[in-house]
């Protein structure tokens, strides 16, 4: 997979953002050297990221993250600091956006940034199972929406089609096909299939990898256990 | 393609309510239940349903008064400081007799308190939720899954009996995603609404829904009429689940998020040689007396966990009738219990107990 300059992550609130930005970041730094991960998102006051801190740091990976995350701050704030993102060409830069087109509205601030021949991806993350973004037309609304507020165009799909720690491979071979058609209708190449790591192992998911897939990508999933 | 879907527990709230045949939702946006709202806005007007965000928590659960006076399934929902301007409107709902639903996922209080998931309203919903004598029933889901499961029946629950039903659940629950089968649930047929104000097409007497009475003794009958069905309610509807209470010496009383750290940390203090069980709460009002009754004859001390300063502790003392001793493990203000917190003060409870005599 080729590796941006700068990644944005967007999709439908729940769609797993956060998740796939730090298994990004954690395979962007293999090749790079200052890989920042940025959390944008302004919708959600319970930063998911924390789970993953130690991690992160361990990796030497820089988050950029509201210092109002995970506080009782309830209110949108963007971290000063993204701008480095945009603005240091040295840094290879994960952006996590919030949900939807309400979460895509603080990637606007940076669009210039991105559209005046910036090296960039925005990809768009779909998964098959959660409930409002089951159909191509859903899929297709969610597109337009961000698109128009973040005011940057997608250039891939990602399918990350789970149903969290009960995911089996079958599960997301099932969604092959709407992610395959999917990226026809929307005009996105589908850059990659997510898979939790302890499926990736599998001679199963690498016959998958030749289901027209996309490259397969792994994640460890950072969750607090209830 | 599996047969679950990913949720979100106030998305899978907003479609058992759109799976009971709900059609009116009316609330307000407020952490952490907003996704309740946000659902309900995508999905209504697909289905010809009404979503209206009103002007606030109060006007909306009038608006609630209004749709279930006219015989439609409705419902509201809100988080702590704002299901707490509900009160007035949920008294009038009881006053009235008018089936509801309303959800109240907690957040840290008193005051605009916090954002982090909290069970100190259990006082609001069980004892106090308006002025006046009434109850509502009370349902705790523990689960993704219960949320739209316990929301789809409490809208059966409250055409049964003609009460409000309150889904109380926390933070946690409304935040986390875990996967759901939406085709569990099948809709019955329609339930009598006789007394609804449908217009009389000039056919019958027109109905009135008012919970103002003008002579003293005839409120008092309609209250004495009320707490019949509420008698009929507790001995019909004391909903709990027992898990490894049989052999119990130590029983821990849990409900919502708080059971499944409970159940995590029986499952380790088994493995120490302590006998303890979880006595799982699902309603709150009615409070599962029946079963606490029972496990009083055998066990020798009760955990109330919870995360309010010990709001539960004192029904399940009473259920129990003080026979044997209550200890509390409980954080607040948004703070969730550990299961190493919990497994400390089964521990404790278990140094407490007196040999057998």
């Amino acid at each position: 997979m080729r590796l941006a300059r700068v990644t944005v992550f967007a999709g439908h609130f729940g769609s797993g953002k956060t998740s796939i930005a730090i298994a990004y970041a954690l395979w962007a730094k293999q090749q790079e050297e200052h890989v920042l991960l940025c959390d944008l998102d302004i919708m959600n006051p319970y930063s998911k990221m924390a789970d993953a801190a130690d991690a992160l740091a361990k990796a030497g990976i820089r988050v950029i993250a509201s210092r109002f995350a995970n506080t009782n701050v309830d209110a949108p704030a963007m971290p000063v600091e993204a701008l480095a993102v945009f603005d240091d060409s040295d840094i290879t830069g994960i952006i996590d956006l919030g949900g939807d087109n309400h979460g895509a509205l603080a990637l606007g601030r940076y669009a210039d940034f991105l559209r005046n021949g910036g090296d960039y991806e925005m990809l768009l993350v779909l998964n098959q199972y959660r409930p409002l973004t089951r159909s191509f037309s859903d899929l297709y609304e969610i597109k337009n929406e961000i698109e128009i507020a973040s005011k940057v165009g997608f250039t891939g799909l990602i399918n990350n089609s789970n149903l969290a720690a009960e995911t089996t491979l079958q599960d997301v071979i099932a969604t092959a096909d709407f992610a395959a058609k999917a990226s026809e209708k929307l005009a996105l190449p589908l850059k990659m299939t997510v898979l939790d790591e302890r499926l990736i192992q599998s001679a199963e998911a690498k016959e998958m990898a030749l289901l027209a897939m996309g490259e397969l990508f792994p994640m460890t999933p950072y969750k607090n256990k209830l | 393609m599996a047969a679950k879907v990913l949720m979100k527990g106030n998305e899978a709230v907003a479609e058992g309510a759109l799976l009971a045949g709900c059609r009116h939702y009316f609330g307000y946006p407020i952490t952490p239940q907003t996704e309740i709202a946000a659902y309900m806005a995508k999905k209504m007007p697909k289905l010809g349903g009404t979503f209206l965000q009103a002007e606030s928590e109060v006007a909306a659960i009038n608006m609630v008064i209004g749709a279930s006076a006219a015989g439609v399934r409705t419902m509201t929902s809100s988080s702590s400081p704002g299901f707490a301007l509900k009160s007035e409107g949920l008294s009038y709902l009881a006053g009235c007799d008018l089936p509801a639903v309303v959800v109240n996922i907690q957040r840290g209080g008193p005051g605009l308190g916090g954002i982090q998931p909290s069970q100190a309203d259990y006082f609001h919903a069980t004892k106090s939720a308006g002025h006046g004598d009434f109850h509502m029933l009370v349902l705790a889901p523990n689960s993704v899954q219960e949320m739209l499961d316990f929301t789809f029946d409490a809208f059966d629950l409250a055409d049964k009996y003609r009460v409000t039903v309150a889904i109380l659940a926390d933070g946690t629950l409304g935040q986390m995603m875990e996967p759901v089968d939406t085709t569990s649930k099948i809709l019955g047929p329609p339930v009598d609404k006789s007394w609804a104000l449908t217009g009389t097409e000039e056919k019958r007497k027109p109905n009135l829904v008012s919970s103002l009475y003008l002579m003293p003794e005839e409120l008092e009958a309609t209250v004495f009429e009320r707490y019949e069905r509420y008698k009929l309610i507790e001995t019909e509807e004391q909903r709990y689940e027992r898990y490894l209470t049989d052999d119990a010496d130590i029983v821990v009383v849990a409900y919502g998020a708080t059971s499944r750290i409970a159940q995590n940390a029986i499952d380790a203090v088994r493995k120490e040689g302590i006998k303890a069980g979880l006595l799982r709460l699902i309603t709150l009002w009615p409070f599962p007396k029946k079963p606490l009754h029972e496990l009083a004859q055998r066990a020798s001390v009760f955990v109330a966990a919870e995360l309010s300063m010990g709001q539960m502790a004192g029904d399940v003392e009473l259920a129990i009738r003080c026979q044997k001793p209550v200890i509390t493990c409980h954080r607040t203000g948004g703070v969730i219990i550990t299961p190493e917190e919990l497994l400390q003060k089964i521990r404790e409870a278990a140094s407490m107990q007196s040999p057998a005599a």
